[in-house]
């Protein structure tokens, strides 16, 4: 069985929400739409206040190059705009709707009939992708159309469809292969014949035996999808390390997936991409997992809820009052995820879990010195040497460490999940990038 | 006989020597930097500390400058102040260029009771990281987060985090105003001020740009942008911009009017002699200069 070559650590996956069946999560009175929800501008917002929308309904436009569109996720008045705090007490441009019942837009196609066909051409997917606003739900939040236009000059060889979830806790892609496998395959099969690759590779870890089967029982009635079962290793499901554990390629230092002809769409993606291009449904909802050991096993939810309710709401809604030990509410998987200081901020389309852990789990251990060990050498699936990072960062030498590529580190943690001496690596690596990207940026000037 | 080795020694190292000597005195002739001497004179007296608080390379790269506009329009050494100005002005032979002396002034006064935390940061413990996170404990995303990263940032020992109030304190006597704290705050919260007279200033301690409710959810004594201390004064001195008020050191005259005006107390006046009767508390009179 195939896995990425250097590097990687072996988190225990606690998978413990796999059984619970996706639920529509009820409508909310007020839901706010933060209008930077994807990588790059933020987009701008074409209601006023005041104006009546329906679910679905374009609401923010995208105007710069690196931007998506934003659509409606209920039916209401829009009530002011303004900025609205994110989960990380951040204050970002944001539309306030209040909702009242749920008229969708006439267009959308909201039967549960499963239409295999599309004839639309490469182009038209691609400006469909743009319209209905798709982005990357694997976490980065890139937008869809953009990563689908191939510049000029290159070539797609491999797609790659990216169902590891290597992140221990999160369940939403185990529960979209149970329950949608079709639609995801038809969502292969356009994104297929946008990039003109004979075939598509789906990567799965075999902690995850029930949708291998399922996908690998559905893939038999597509043309060019095959199923990869993948040895569990996080960081799998970065982006450089299933392509180099799929095709055995390394993305060179500095260079895109493309560059070795590589195209890599998360899973929970191509069922958006289905419901876009075959459905015409703009990407307003989400599938996002509470999950915690802390909760009880029928307290662990996974959940299709409208983007722009509250974290705070669906906490409410799931187990009602966090329990008085929580450590810490963090928004994504424990190993990349980020800990929300304020729950009353909004969910975003790339959400993908709300993970309740205990004090005891949520502490870090008392730091001491490094020892050099090289255990965070061993670790790092980027090759990389974390621990001289962490002592350029802490003397200021910022430069040197962009010398010994400190931008090619991908944050995934095994670093300082693997250090005896708990030092903070990630976090000093993270700063030394901001720092020195100010650095490149100032020095453009 | 025994002697000859010996003699052979001397007469080859002494030639070569000469010979080297001879040729080593024209190659210095020729390729001789002229520099004004005046120049290493400037960077004696200059403190030497490097700070860069005069936006110059360091004290040598400073002196340079002197030298090369040959007057002191423009230029000043924060961290020499006056002594060192008038120095340097002896030594050009020009007026010393009278720079208000200046001191760093930490304009938040959200402390731990005030902007209480809502949650606790573990992380690693540099300001410009946790800036890059989120909004910080209190939930004020404009305000000092305690971190120490513009007390790394200073050379002068002038500037701590006072473990109470979870603030960065300038020690007035030791700042000299280089803005390393300055460039070193993620936030801004840190400006350079007019030292003024006796010490005396007034500011207002805040940096929060959000609305007032949103900015009083966070912390205590917010500044709300209600603009009451920009009619109360009487020299035009203050300006609410993206509500937040903000004094102009140049033109505040320190009549404290505004100080008892504000509503949430985020104006600061610091140094000015305690009323001595407790019914003073009351705004005191403007303070004749």
């Amino acid at each position: 069985m195939k896995t990425f070559a250097m590097g990687g650590v072996h988190p225990n996956d606690n998978k413990i929400s796999t059984h619970a069946a996706i639920e529509q999560f009820p409508l909310p009175k007020q839901v706010v739409v933060l209008m930077n929800q994807h990588l790059g501008a933020p987009a701008t917002p074409i209601v006023n206040k005041g104006d009546k929308v329906k679910t679905g309904q374009l609401i923010g436009e995208a105007q710069a190059f690196m931007c998506a569109n934003v659509h409606s996720p209920v039916s209401g008045t829009v009530a002011k705009i303004e900025p609205c705090k994110d989960p990380f007490g951040l204050a970002k441009p944001a539309i306030y709707i209040d909702v009242e019942g749920d008229e969708w837009m006439d267009d959308i196609d909201r039967t549960p009939d499963i239409k295999k066909e599309c004839d639309l051409t490469p182009a038209e997917i691609v400006a469909k992708l743009k319209e209905k606003g798709i982005v990357g739900l694997g976490g980065a939040t890139f937008p869809a159309h953009i990563k689908y236009s191939i510049p000029e000059g290159k070539k797609a060889e491999y797609l790659i469809i990216n169902a590891v979830e290597c992140e221990p806790y999160l369940t939403s892609d185990h529960r979209v292969m149970m329950e949608h496998a079709e639609e995801i395959c038809i969502g292969i099969s356009i994104l297929r014949k946008a990039l003109g690759v004979p075939n598509a590779y789906i990567g799965i870890e075999n902690n995850k035996p029930e949708p291998i089967r399922v996908m690998q029982e559905m893939a038999k009635n597509f043309e060019g999808i095959i199923v990869e079962p993948l040895k569990m290793k996080y960081p799998q499901g970065a982006e450089k390390q299933l392509i180099n554990a799929i095709t055995g390629r390394r993305v060179p230092s500095g260079k895109l997936p493309i560059d070795v002809g590589c195209v890599v769409s998360n899973v929970g993606t191509t069922f958006a991409v289905y419901e876009a291009i075959q459905k015409n449904k703009p990407l307003i909802e989400n599938i996002l997992t509470v999950t915690g050991k802390m909760l009880t096993k029928e307290q662990q939810h996974n959940y299709q809820v409208r983007i722009g309710i509250s974290y705070g709401e669906i906490v409410r809604h799931a187990i009602g009052e966090l329990p008085p030990t929580t450590g810490k509410v963090i928004s994504g998987g424990p190993m990349m995820g980020k800990a929300m200081s304020n729950l009353d901020g909004p969910t975003v389309k790339g959400a993908s879990s709300v993970l309740i852990i205990d004090e005891s789990e949520a502490t870090r251990g008392e730091e001491s010195n490094c020892i050099r060990c090289g255990k965070c050498m061993n670790a790092c699936p980027m090759g990389l040497e974390p621990y001289l990072f962490s002592s350029l960062v802490n003397n200021g030498k910022y430069e040197e460490a962009g010398a010994n590529n400190i931008l090619d580190c991908i944050e995934c943690g095994c670093c300082l999940y693997s250090c005896p001496a708990n030092k903070p690596l990630t976090d000093e690596i993270r700063l030394g990038k901001n720092k020195l990207r100010m650095i490149m940026a100032a020095k453009k000037k | 006989m025994s002697f000859s080795p010996i003699l052979i020694a001397v007469l080859v190292l002494g030639v070569t020597g000469a010979v080297f000597a001879v040729v080593l005195y024209f190659v210095a002739q020729k390729f001789k930097v002229i520099e004004d001497p005046l120049i290493d004179e400037i960077a004696e007296v200059l403190p030497g500390a490097n700070c860069g608080g005069c936006g110059k390379a360091g004290c040598r790269a400073m002196a340079e400058a002197f030298v090369k506009q040959g007057n002191m329009d423009g230029l000043s050494c924060p961290a020499g102040g006056p002594a060192v100005a008038q120095k340097v002005a002896a030594l050009l032979g020009c007026a010393a260029e009278a720079a208000e002396p200046k001191v760093a002034v930490v304009r938040c006064g959200g402390s731990c009771d005030k902007a209480t935390s809502k949650n606790s940061y573990d992380g690693l413990q540099d300001c410009a990281f946790a800036n890059s996170l989120y909004a910080g404990e209190s939930g004020c995303a404009f305000g000092c987060l305690g971190l120490g990263s513009c007390v790394k940032a200073c050379q002068f020992d002038a500037i701590k985090v006072n473990p109470e109030t979870g603030i960065a304190e300038v020690d007035e006597d030791k700042c000299v105003a280089c803005g390393a704290c300055v460039k070193a705050c993620p936030r801004g919260v840190i400006e350079l001020r007019n030292k003024g007279k006796q010490n005396r200033r007034v500011y207002v301690a805040c940096n929060n740009k959000e609305k007032g409710s949103i900015a009083k959810k966070s912390c205590s004594v917010a500044c709300i942008g209600c603009g009451k201390c920009m009619k109360t004064c009487p020299f035009g001195a203050i300006k609410v911009e993206n509500n937040l008020a903000y004094i102009d050191y140049n033109v505040c005259k320190m009549c404290r009017k505004c100080v008892a005006e504000c509503p949430s107390g985020s104006i600061h006046a610091v140094n000015f002699p305690q009323p001595v009767k407790k019914e003073a508390s009351e705004p005191a009179a403007p303070v004749n200069q």
